[in-house]
């Protein structure tokens, strides 16, 4: 009886593996792919050598004026260098700098053990609350000063990146709970309660928020007692708030609408009130759910942040477009758009990966 | 025995839900309507004390100042009303024009997301993450300040084979101008446009009764262009393109566009493209690949999938959030005021105001013009959606 001995299979074609197959896959597939392909690299071809050529190989770096970027032919980063300290901090006095830097190592020490994997859920949430009541508090003291023998910083003299920290960071604290507030009156069983809540929402989102800013600077002395006068930044920092929130009540319906009515019914069966019901049972769920619209917001009103420059703050846009009119150093604006497109980037980035890791972390059932 | 009556414990007064309910809401609604009367009265006595007399009136007094861009004719002497029509047709213009321009370069980006094509798909998600996360503002400010403005001056404009120039004043391209006999050309695409119509309803009852296809598209699209052409051909070709030409130290002639215009233009169009792409990508990706197989066990061809198959169902997921878009690009269209474009929030509720001092009636009218748009987009959107909404038991 003869035995069957099965051939020794033999390894895949060299054309399939490697990195000749992925590049055969995934670029040369077909015609229409290799044309594509060879469309997508003229494409880099034309952008980006000028592009390294400017912001690198013919970039001055050194010096401190502008007769320094005359010979070269690239970007002048010496114009972003000599006025750093501005975009940073605005026009807060040099000797008090610290306070904003103490505050910002406050924030990172305060909030680092929240993003620890090894401290314990209970001490994170009570961390946070405790963060999110205190450390404006402190912050603020910090920044305005008049207490403690601080010298007060007017809130006109704040600026640049710490201006659209601050905005952006009251903006987030206090249009998440509003929005929630919102949401849950939106959904509300009270006709009148309900009809409060739409009418508030529909008509912050039917209208721009540059009219809104605008509003809150020429209407707002109208509407107030005479004498009594706001400052400029909580005028701006009412209008985001309010905006942003509307947006916000919307994103948080739709988790809320998410939930199957079983989980209403079953904390009214375990005898929960409604409170308890939203607070322990539904929101939860329901924010888990909105993450990622939640932090779209976010990022949304971190660039909205820029708009602020209509009623004259000079957050981190406006100090940087200040710069690029000083006639000492006219021709430079692109430059300093950059930058601070970079830094704008660099945050809404960073919070949309941050969002995606979150999802991902939060996610506890069961994964396809 | 002693029988047991089962009724629930009345609550007492203050614990029974229904009066609480109504006990809340009157407070709510007190509460609101106190605060309203608040500003109310404030406004009162403030108006009285700045003497603003409040009203409409200032509408119809003259203006007297010019507009960078109208439409429609507008001179100093023209009305604080006449301004308002002026800058809500600009802002309805640069709209228009940005949305048609955000929906093509969106939906090509966002297949381009989808490509097979590695590279094609990295260069299409480094053009969105770029785009999406630089705040809109600084890139109208950047079109502006930086590329526009630093534009060569007329003399030295740039220039696309002697037709179109670029140059500090803005980009200057050739202006059709019809010539009389026009209005055949237009009457044949009106005849082409009738005849498609009756061709569609007949082939498609054709095929419903026999079954046998007509390729209505291609005759449709034969027609469409074929009738005009010919129009076109027999009267002798009655258009004519004006070039701009540069007499002294501007160009005269050709159609105009501001600088403002285009630098806002441009922007609107990149920043919402990148989120469009975003929609488009999600909407496709959202008909399960199972649509695909079934539709081609049925026998159909891949063109016919995509059209029949996976475009309506993607469509349904795609329409909603891409109509949002759309009201935030009317709504962005408002930052012109930070460049000085002529729209509503510039010249109405800027210019016109600080003239007037009518600030409430100014931001009242603007803020209405915006929510009016906005409302009226979302009642339309909210009747196709029902109309395309999935029907379940």
């Amino acid at each position: 009886m003869a035995e069957a001995h099965p051939s020794r299979s033999e390894p895949p074609p060299a054309s399939t593996i490697g990195a000749f197959g992925w590049l055969r896959r995934n670029l040369f597939s077909s015609p229409f792919n290799i044309a594509l392909t060879v469309l997508a690299l003229y494409l880099l071809y034309l952008a980006v050598p000028p592009l390294l050529r400017w912001a690198l190989l013919d970039a001055t770096w050194s010096g401190d004026s502008r007769e320094a970027c005359r010979a070269n032919g690239g970007a002048c980063w010496v114009f972003i260098r000599v006025n750093f300290e501005q975009f940073i901090y605005g026009f807060y006095p040099e000797a008090q700098r610290w306070r904003v830097n103490t505050a910002l190592l406050l924030l990172i020490l305060g909030a680092a053990p929240l993003f620890a994997r090894a401290v314990p859920v209970k001490f994170k949430a009570r961390l946070g609350l405790g963060l999110l009541v205190i450390y404006p508090l402190i912050a603020f003291v910090l920044f305005k000063g008049g207490l403690f023998g601080l010298r007060v910083v007017d809130t006109s003299r704040w600026g640049g990146l710490l201006l659209t920290l601050v905005i952006a960071g009251v903006g987030m604290t206090a249009a998440l709970p509003l929005g929630v507030l919102l949401a849950l009156g939106r959904r509300s069983r009270m006709p009148a309660i309900q009809t409060l809540c739409v009418t508030f929402i529909e008509l912050w989102r039917g209208v721009p928020l540059i009219t809104v800013l605008f509003m809150s600077s020429v209407m707002l002395p109208l509407f107030l007692p005479a004498g009594m006068n706001f400052d400029k930044l909580l005028r701006a920092l009412i209008g985001v708030t309010l905006f942003q929130s509307a947006y916000m009540a919307e994103v948080v319906r739709g988790g809320l609408q998410a939930i199957p009515k079983g989980q209403f019914e079953a904390a009214a069966a375990l005898g929960l009130g409604y409170w308890k019901t939203m607070a322990l049972i539904v929101l939860p769920q329901a924010l888990k759910l909105v993450i990622p619209g939640i932090v779209n917001t976010f990022i949304a009103l971190f660039k909205d942040t820029s708009l602020v420059l209509i009623i004259g703050l000079f957050d981190l846009m406006n100090i940087v477009h200040n710069a690029t009119t000083n006639p000492a150093w006219l021709g430079f604006s692109t430059e300093g758009y950059v930058f601070a497109a970079t830094v704008y980037w660099l945050f809404c980035f960073g919070m949309s990966r941050y969002s995606q890791n979150l999802e991902k972390r939060l996610h506890t059932g069961h994964k396809r | 025995m002693a029988a047991y009556t089962l009724t629930p414990a009345r609550p007492s007064f203050w614990n029974n839900p229904e009066i609480r309910a109504i006990a809340f809401q009157i407070v709510a609604l007190a509460a609101t309507v106190a605060f309203g009367y608040y500003l109310f009265e404030n406004t009162q006595t403030n108006l009285r004390r700045l003497g603003i007399a409040s009203g409409f009136d200032f509408l119809s007094s003259s203006s007297g100042f010019g507009i960078l861009q109208s439409l429609i004719p507008y001179s100093e002497t023209s009305s604080y009303g006449r301004v308002f029509w002026v800058a809500l047709l600009n802002t309805l213009l640069v709209s228009a024009l940005g949305i048609v321009l955000a929906t093509l370069l969106g939906f090509v980006i966002g297949i381009a997301r989808l490509s097979k094509n590695w590279l094609i798909a990295k260069l299409a998600l480094t053009y969105i993450e770029t785009f999406r996360n630089i705040p809109l503002l600084l890139q109208i400010f950047f079109w502006y300040f930086a590329v526009l403005r630093a534009m060569p001056s007329p003399r030295q404009s740039l220039s696309v084979g002697e037709a179109v120039f670029l140059n500090i004043r803005g980009l200057y391209l050739p202006a059709p101008q019809l010539q009389p006999g026009f209005g055949w050309v237009l009457a044949a695409l009106g005849l082409a446009l009738v005849l498609v119509a009756i061709l569609v309803r007949w082939a498609h009852r054709r095929q419903l009764g026999t079954g046998r296809q007509f390729p209505a598209i291609s005759v449709s699209l034969a027609l469409l262009l074929g009738l005009p052409l010919l129009a076109f051909w027999l009267t002798g070709s009655p258009l004519v393109w004006q070039v701009p030409e540069l007499h002294g130290f501007n160009f005269q002639g050709g159609l105009a566009i501001i600088p403002e215009m285009a630098s806002l233009l441009l922007a609107l169009s990149i920043y919402t493209a990148a989120f469009i792409a975003e929609i488009v990508r999600a909407g496709i990706q959202a008909v399960s690949h199972g649509q695909t197989e079934a539709s081609f066990s049925l026998g159909l061809n891949p063109s016919l999938t995509l059209r029949l198959i996976i475009l309506p169902q993607a469509l349904r997921v795609i329409i909603p959030p891409l109509t949002s878009q759309y009201l935030n690009l009317i709504k962005n269209s408002s930052l012109a005021a930070a460049i000085g474009y002529p729209d509503l929030v510039a010249a109405f509720a800027g210019t016109v105001l600080n003239q007037t001092g009518q600030a409430i009636e100014c931001i009242a009218i603007t803020m209405a013009v915006y929510l009016t748009i906005s409302l009226l987009i979302s009642l339309l959107m909210n009747g196709y959606n029902r109309r395309v909404a999935l029907v379940e038991r």
